[in-house]
């Protein structure tokens, strides 16, 4: 009993720790980050890799989950006779839930793991060390600009997986089960509000700015050798997993 | 065993003759001793060398000199400043004037060479770019890799990474460059080039040199003075010839890289017949 406690005392304690040096690094970055836009070609490099490079997965995804909420949606609304509804149904799930949170999901799975591992690596190949004993500030060249860049890209990405979700949701519903054309998008229309696509983005910016300071402090963090490395890796995906569905709930209970 | 000339510099003396002074200094990593003590002078112009076997410390010597990690007790002087006293401001304007060879180049692998030479001027100087151009290329042609320019590190060779890396660490024209282990792991070619421009960058360009290293044969040929460390502290210092004639049996052992003597080659371990025989798993 004495040792479970004791057990139980120590993960506390790393916890606490572990979520102190977490808030510092944030603090650092954020403190950081107006400087990098003096530097605008380093921030947009970034929104490239984080950003440009995630396109294809969010949008094979998106498109995957509108057709699935599709074919889900019209079974659901054509029992009880209101499968006009599907654009409206659709349109607000995702903006409102699925939208940001599978982005966040797939972003923490492709480029938050991408930043943690090239973090790592760097700090296992001295690249760290080095740019120190050059007197460049590693947090200001390497990590602030990748943290930036991860917070510019996931609302985009957020948008842009909703936009191919909508077509996904309207090619099974419309175009393959017959759902009406018209009814579809004029229901959509004159029932999504701006404040619907604005809690979407914010969302969106907010699990952005998670899911990139994650993977940027667990990468800069990592231990310097492939273990270290494969770790934060995969620390990575799975607090920035957690993260995400926390801060969903919490945002959701603000927004509602 | 020669006294160590650092321990009898003043921080006066060690801003004028000594360029890099290590006084008195101790160092831990996770309650394990690195340094007890450690007394070390580099004179100013010249060629050093830190030898010693294996795990004494001396990566971590350099570390301490550009302040990446600190002293526990004691002082690290480089031009007659307290490296410990530094803010981070400072630290990095004492860092501008030095350039560091890392043991594994430390190239940044997302630009070519070309761009990893241009580094540290980018970072801190606004030159035009014609200027930039010219400084980088003077600097490749030196290690004679002008024409690898557009290479990425991925497509070097470890001989020509750390090349590159040499072409890094002078591009700012620092006072004090600091190699670690330049010569592992290179052909011969590669170590005889490597070895030249030490000496000659270093005559060159006026400035000091601390190189890390094993090579005791190599090193030889280029150095001003040595310094032998271990069991964290210096158990020899002198010329090349000085450390050759050396009384120590720890000097004479790391000199003519002999197996038995006072460093012990295997780690401290139970009885070997004992342990063959034992089927529990080695602690």
């Amino acid at each position: 009993m004495t040792a479970l406690l004791a057990e139980m005392y120590s993960s506390l304690r790393g916890f606490l720790e572990r979520l102190g040096a977490l808030t510092r690094f944030f603090g650092r970055v954020l403190w950081l980050s107006p400087g990098a836009f003096g530097r605008p070609r380093l921030v947009v490099e970034q929104v490239y890799n984080s950003g440009a490079m995630s396109l294809v997965i969010i949008m094979t995804c998106g498109l995957f989950v509108g057709m699935v909420l599709g074919l889900q949606g019209y079974d659901l609304l054509q029992r009880f006779g209101s499968e006009d509804a599907l654009g409206v149904g659709a349109a607000l799930s995702l903006l409102k839930e699925l939208g940001p949170v599978v982005t966040a999901l797939l972003f923490a799975g492709r480029a938050g793991t991408a930043l943690a591992s090239e973090l790592g690596l760097m700090r296992a190949t001295d690249q760290i060390s080095a740019m120190e004993v050059m007197a460049v500030d590693p947090m200001r060249r390497v990590v602030v600009p990748r943290f930036l860049g991860g917070v510019i890209a996931m609302p985009l990405l957020t948008a842009i997986f909703i936009m191919v979700a909508l077509f996904g949701v309207q090619l099974v519903g419309v175009q393959f089960l017959g759902v009406d054309q018209g009814q579809f998008w004029s229901q959509m229309r004159d029932a999504v509000e701006l404040g619907d696509v604005a809690e979407g983005l914010t969302k969106g910016l907010v699990f952005g700015v998670a899911c990139s300071l994650i993977a940027v402090f667990e990468g800069y963090h990592a231990q310097p050798t492939a273990e270290g490395v494969g770790r934060a890796t995969t620390r990575t995906v799975v607090i920035s997993a957690v993260t995400t569905l926390v801060l969903d709930y919490i945002l959701t209970a603000i927004m509602l | 065993m020669n006294s160590p000339s650092g321990s009898a510099a003043g921080p006066a003396d060690a801003g004028k003759e000594h360029v890099v002074a290590l006084g008195g200094v101790d160092f831990a990593i996770d309650g394990k001793t690195v340094f007890r003590g450690l007394d070390i002078a580099i004179r100013r112009g010249s060629v050093t060398a830190i030898m010693g076997p294996s795990g004494t410390g001396k990566t971590t010597l350099l570390r301490l000199i550009t302040g990446q990690v600190q002293a526990d007790r004691g002082s690290v002087r480089v031009d007659g400043v307290d490296v410990a006293g530094l803010g981070r401001r400072e630290l990095y304007g004492l860092r501008r004037r030095m350039g560091m060879l890392f043991q594994n180049g430390a190239l940044l692998t997302d630009l070519d060479v070309f761009e990893n030479v241009a580094f540290p001027l980018r970072e801190h100087a606004r030159l035009p770019e014609r200027l930039v151009r010219a400084l980088v290329l003077t600097k490749l042609q030196a290690v004679g890799l002008r024409g690898a320019a557009g290479l990425m590190p991925q497509q070097l060779s470890g001989g020509m990474a750390r090349r590159v890396a040499l072409a890094r660490a002078i591009v700012m024209d620092p006072d004090i460059l600091l190699y670690d282990e330049p010569f592992a792991g290179l052909d011969p070619i590669s170590m005889g080039v490597v070895m030249r421009l030490i000496r000659s960058l270093n005559d060159a360009l006026g400035i000091s040199s601390i190189v890390v290293t094993h090579d005791v044969r190599e090193i030889s040929q280029i150095a001003d003075a040595s310094y032998i460390l271990s069991g964290g502290q210096v158990v020899a210092e002198g010329t090349p010839a000085d450390l050759r004639d050396h009384p120590s049996p720890v000097v004479k052992q790391f000199m003519e890289g002999l197996a038995d003597g006072p460093v012990s080659f295997h780690y401290p371990a139970p009885d070997c017949a004992t342990q063959l025989l034992d089927r529990g798993r080695p602690t």
